[in-house]
């Protein structure tokens, strides 16, 4: 940042340019540290709740007994993430190549669009927890349905902000292409596909996390393993410590997984002015 | 023939919506010499960026007969002999400066483009040199335009088409535009049809201004300047310039 602001010519006064980066170094440290001083004080909060109230521990657990399990049975944690992240990252990925190979249809055949997308309307307003039993007798007991349902959340989004993205091409920019005698596949390569990256991370990004809440349903339904059918059944063995600790994980897991999504965008769109100070 | 840029005889254009039939160019007869400057001026709607379409191939004349570069327009867009900078610069906005000013070299179905120039040497040509790697939000006004114009001149077009490009630049940069843009027309001799709404920059510009009147569009008439080039920016100070610019502004106002 600093070279171009050097370049920019604005580079004599060292003093003000000083002053200026420690200001946004500040700003950053601040951005950090404030989330993390309120989850601390939140933390606080809900064990004093549990110990001055006498909550009983199969209503809610304690801060500490839910670390507690955290550490000690992080074995079997782990042995349940593995599947409920290959299921949603496997649905991701191809819920997203879907939507987009559909939006790519969509853009230059309005047929297809008329045709196609009342039905992923309709799709997309059944709720979750009614499309994972029908997906389960569809597709069995594996790990296929939680799979198709992680896709089927990902798709929606993805299918409408790629169709735009694709679409809301400048009109100067499609003429200058013209002017260039530029091919079809130019257009879209260079054009096209370019101007529907930042619609299409604003998906994704929402994709990462729904895809986790996707697979997790999914194993609710008579599933025995995943993070899904661990909440089953700790809720059913009123194991609250337990119930919580997955949720942690789970989030854990889907809070990485966003962040992926978000590093990727930073790297794929260091043109975006939206990334920039 | 082989002296004539571009010939227009009587070119129409019409256009159908539900709302009817409009006619935004109204039987256009217009002959303009190789290696000139010519100015188009008229109020909103008098269709000069029509025309200019027109000459570019991005806009079918419903009559009337249209010649660039002693062939059809298609010919000359498909040989890319035609260079086209837009009112708002239509940059690509994922691409560096050098990336923008590449890319009329690297489309078109990989053809072979014999009066191709390097995009260095036209950065350097408008001055912007140092700044191949910046990408357009970080540049201003205008400089988004003087890469626009790069880009439009990499492929070493024969005709160069400019519609209103400084038109939205504030009073200061585009007086430099202006003269800077002088200087170009007379290192690469391309031919440069110009639109503008701006009756000082119409006259300062052109080697003759066409005068378009609104609704239909059609030629009301066609002004030559006679000011030496080069020409600098004091020159709109004299007796000369004020007269035409007076003489341009009456024939407007019955436009």
């Amino acid at each position: 940042m600093a070279e171009q602001v050097a370049i920019g010519g604005f580079a004599e006064d060292a003093e003000a340019d000083a002053r200026f980066l420690a200001r946004k170094r500040y700003l950053a440290r601040r951005r950090r540290v404030l989330p993390l001083v309120a989850i601390l004080a939140f933390l606080f909060l809900w064990w004093q709740a549990v110990v001055q109230f006498d909550i009983k521990p199969f209503i809610a657990p304690s801060p500490i007994a839910v670390a507690q399990v955290l550490i000690d049975r992080f074995g079997i944690l782990m042995t349940n993430l593995l599947p409920t992240a290959i299921e949603a990252v496997c649905g991701f990925i191809l819920g997203n190549f879907a939507a987009i190979a559909l939006a790519t249809a969509f853009v230059y055949s309005k047929t297809v669009e008329e045709a196609l997308f009342p039905i992923a309307v309709m799709v997309n307003t059944i709720p979750v927890v009614a499309k994972a039993p029908i997906l389960v007798l569809l597709l069995g007991n594996g790990m296929e349905p939680k799979i198709a349902i992680a896709a089927i959340i990902c798709f929606f989004p993805t299918l409408v902000n790629m169709t735009r993205g694709l679409r809301d091409v400048r009109a100067e920019q499609l003429e200058l292409m013209r002017i260039l005698s530029a091919t079809s596949s130019e257009v879209f390569f260079r054009v096209r596909v370019p101007n529907a990256l930042p619609y299409l991370f604003s998906a994704l990004k929402i994709a990462a996390s729904t895809a986790v809440i996707g697979a997790i349903v999914g194993e609710w339904i008579g599933s025995n393993f995943g993070i899904g059918a661990l909440i089953i059944q700790a809720t059913y063995a009123f194991d609250s410590p337990m119930l919580y600790a997955t949720i942690v994980v789970g989030s854990t897991f889907s809070a990485l997984f966003f962040g992926v999504i978000s590093l990727a965008e930073r790297y794929m769109l260091r043109w975006h002015t939206v990334h920039r100070e | 023939m082989a002296e004539t840029a571009v010939s227009c005889e009587g070119v129409s254009v019409r256009f159908t919506s539900e709302r009817g039939t409009v006619t935004a160019l109204d039987r256009i007869d217009l002959t303009i010499p190789r290696g000139s400057f010519l100015t188009l001026l008229g109020p909103s709607g008098c269709g000069k960026s029509t025309l200019l379409r027109v000459m570019a191939d991005l806009v079918q004349p419903s009559s009337g007969r249209v010649s660039v570069l002693g062939g059809a327009p298609q010919a000359a867009r498909q040989s890319r002999q035609i260079g086209f900078v837009f009112q708002d610069a239509a940059l690509l906005a994922w691409r560096t400066v050098l990336e923008n000013v590449s890319l009329p070299l690297e489309v078109g179905g990989g053809k072979a483009l014999p009066g191709a120039r390097s995009p260095q040497e036209l950065l350097a040509l408008v001055g912007l040199s140092g700044w191949e790697k910046a990408y357009p939000h970080e540049l201003s006004g205008g400089m988004r335009q003087r890469v626009a114009i790069a880009r439009a001149l990499v492929s070493g077009p024969r005709l160069l088409l400019m519609d209103e490009p400084f038109g939205a630049l504030d009073e200061i940069t585009r007086d430099r535009l202006n003269e800077e843009l002088l200087q170009l027309w007379e290192t690469t001799g391309t031919t440069i049809v110009f639109v503008t709404h701006s009756i000082y920059e119409a006259a300062f510009l052109g080697q003759s201004v066409l005068l378009l009147a609104a609704r239909p569009g059609r030629v009301r008439e066609q002004v030559p300047v006679e000011l030496p080039m080069p020409r600098r920016l004091a020159q709109r100070e004299t007796a000369e310039f004020v007269g035409l610019a007076g003489h341009l502004r009456r024939v407007l106002e019955t436009c």
